[in-house]
């Protein structure tokens, strides 16, 4: 009963909006989010379904971006390294040993994982700004390394290679289309749970603490090296199934994917979602699915647009929004829900 | 041998306008400690501008002078409307207001001047100088043009109450204010200055790289690899650095087999960890030491 009196006290059951606490709330945006996320392929055509299927493979690696920056405080505008790392394991895997798509994604994670560890573990002595400049470099050169020669029997070189779509598995009523989704998503709901538990777990303190206060987190014990080192291995594994996912529902992976520019838009749905923030993965997978529709749509309604132009017009979007959100909320749209909370919920 | 000296010369070449943007980089660095992921967007987008000109009939050395003068205002402007408010945010913030001015930078190119790769007029004679075959006469004229862009700048810095003002500001803020010193203006000063070189760099790589919005992300990534090399806070090395990176640049890629054209780009990865590694503040930098 101790532990009970304990959790009484977070202000999450002390709280209160509308007759419930705030955890009920929780609750309940939980199940109506799974209800409306299992209901939702029956509902939209399978366009559709696969741009939800998309968001959530955006969302997975946003998480994982979430998890080094927001969480342990590391920058990396070099994602778009390790979701090409994942995506390629998962490509060779299929196109040339015909491994079945579900074991590529342990797989690519674990390779991500020790990648990332191993990228880690020099960017250790690069404090904040050198190892965004670090993971620039490693983001700009990677297409190229995609490309290089001596590879070129196992990526395909320039030309990539192109995979099959797998079909639902025991005869299950369900378009192809529509089973992709629920694996995806049920992979994303695992995934999702684990970095919930991770962050708040005794490690996930650990992890924090030396975001705010490295010197702090030190003499309180925390290893920091090996806790940022691995935090970079976690993080990469989860771009690195993202990155697998990515190229079983695309069927396709070529270097000219993996830009600098994928980099961004991790960065982007992770600003916008709210960098410190688990669900805001969510959010910022949603925001860089759909923004370019939106944007080429609007610039379409602009007399004298091309449409070719148009489609350009999208990163101009993401860049305002980056910017905007910078000075208006820069904790992202998660931060924004925190702040306008409290205005609401009483005792 | 001769393959040798040309192959040197070409690398003195690229890495003249490596110099040149590590040089904007540095400019910016040194004054709020932060590296501009836009400036070689910046650079890219005061080509198109020069293009724009050309194309208008401007003579070439007429749209060259208005263009600097163009990026000099535009980086001022940049720095009081868009860095101004977020002067004491975190440093990601600054990464992020970065990133997104570099994305909005490359699609307002393509946006207002089509994707398509264009041809950019050299100012030089294509004729041979002196009728060697060792080098041609616009890499002479790109190391020459930035030669005595560091020139005046060195000299702007050395001799004038302004120059000796922006490195007070930059050296010691708070001091500076002080002695009366507008530490504000100096910063946007600074911007303007990097964004008037970046433009400098842009218009001579132009007509060796062609004109396109991607043009300049992996010049950038050379222009940061020089920066490092040469540490981050010393604009002469910052200079040696870009030099450095455009003959070890060439030299790799002529020599060594395996790296050839295609692992270019991973040579200025591996350097710029190799030296963040091994001596994070290069050749001719000062290590920065902080009190905790």
């Amino acid at each position: 009963m101790a532990n009970d009196a304990q959790a009484r006290r977070e202000p999450a059951d002390v709280l209160h909006f509308a007759g419930l606490t705030l955890r009920q709330w929780r609750w309940l945006w939980l199940a109506l989010g799974l209800a409306t996320a299992a209901a939702l392929p029956w509902t939209v055509s399978n366009f559709t379904v696969f741009q939800f299927t998309q968001v959530l493979v955006y969302a997975i690696a946003i998480l994982g971006l979430n998890l080094l920056t927001g969480f342990n405080g590391q920058f990396s505008l070099g994602h778009s390294a390790f979701y090409a790392i994942g995506a390629y394991t998962a490509a060779i895997l299929m196109f040339h040993l015909k491994v079945p798509y579900f074991w590529t994604l342990p797989l690519a994670g674990v390779i991500c994982l020790f990648a990332g560890f191993l990228f880690g573990l020099p960017a250790l002595r690069l404090e904040g700004l050198y190892l965004a400049l670090a993971t620039f470099a490693l983001a700009v050169a990677t297409p190229q390394l995609l490309k290089y020669k001596a590879v070129e029997h196992w990526t395909g070189g320039v030309q990539g290679l192109t995979l099959k779509k797998p079909s639902p598995p025991f005869d299950l009523p369900l378009s192809k289309d529509q089973w992709l989704y629920y694996f995806t998503l049920l992979v994303g709901l695992l995934l999702f749970w684990c970095a919930w538990n991770l962050v708040h777990s005794r490690t996930g303190r650990a992890i924090q603490a030396i975001r705010d206060n490295p010197i702090a987190a030190r003499t309180m014990g925390i290893n920091t090296a090996m806790y940022k080192s691995w935090t970079f291995g976690v993080s990469a594994f989860y771009t690195g199934v993202a990155g697998a996912l990515g190229a079983i529902i695309i069927q396709f992976v070529a270097p000219d994917s993996f830009t600098f520019f994928l980099a961004v838009l991790f960065l982007v749905g992770s600003v916008v979602g709210g960098i410190v923030s688990i669900p805001g993965a969510i959010f910022g997978g949603i925001f860089v699915t759909f923004i370019p529709n939106i944007s080429e749509e609007l610039a379409t309604q602009i007399p004298g647009v091309a449409e070719e132009a148009a489609k350009g017009l999208t990163w101009t979007v993401y860049g305002l929004f980056l910017i905007l959100i910078i000075y208006v909320a820069p904790a992202g749209l998660a931060g924004l829900l925190r702040m306008l909370l409290p205005r609401f919920v009483r005792r | 041998m001769d393959l040798f000296i040309q192959q040197v010369l070409a690398g003195l070449a690229n890495g003249a306008i490596y110099a040149g943007v590590a040089l904007a980089v540095v400019m910016i660095y040194q004054a709020i400690d932060h590296f501009n992921f836009a400036q070689g967007e910046m650079a890219m987008f005061s080509t198109y501008i020069a293009w724009a000109m050309l194309n208008g009939g401007l003579p070439y050395w007429l749209a060259f002078v208005a263009t600097v003068v163009v990026s000099f205002l535009g980086g001022l402007a940049l720095e009081r409307i868009v860095f101004k408010p977020i002067q004491n945010a975190p440093a990601l913030s600054h990464v992020i207001v970065f990133i997104g001015l570099l994305a909005i930078f490359n699609s307002m190119a393509g946006f207002i001047w089509e994707f398509t790769i264009k041809p950019f007029p050299s100012p030089f004679p294509s004729a041979p100088l002196f009728g060697n075959t060792l080098i041609g006469t616009h890499q002479v004229g790109m190391i020459g043009v930035t030669l005595i862009m560091l020139a005046l700048i060195w000299v702007f810095f050395r001799y004038t109450d302004t120059g000796l003002a922006m490195r007070a500001a930059a050296a010691n803020p708070d001091s500076a204010r002080l002695v009366g010193v507008r530490v504000g203006w100096m910063l946007a000063l600074g911007w303007g200055l990097a964004a008037a070189i970046g433009a400098v760099a842009g218009m001579l790589i132009a007509p060796v790289v062609f004109l396109e919005p991607n043009m300049m992300a992996g010049i950038l990534l050379y222009g940061f690899a020089g920066a490092i090399v040469g540490g981050a806070n010393s604009p002469a090395g910052a200079v040696l650095g870009g030099f450095l990176v455009g003959v070890i640049e060439n030299l790799l890629g002529t020599f060594v087999p395996w790296i050839g054209n295609e692992l270019k780009l991973s040579v200025a990865l591996v350097l710029i960890i190799v030296v963040l590694v091994v001596r994070p503040s290069g050749l001719m930098g000062q290590r920065v030491v902080s009190r905790v």
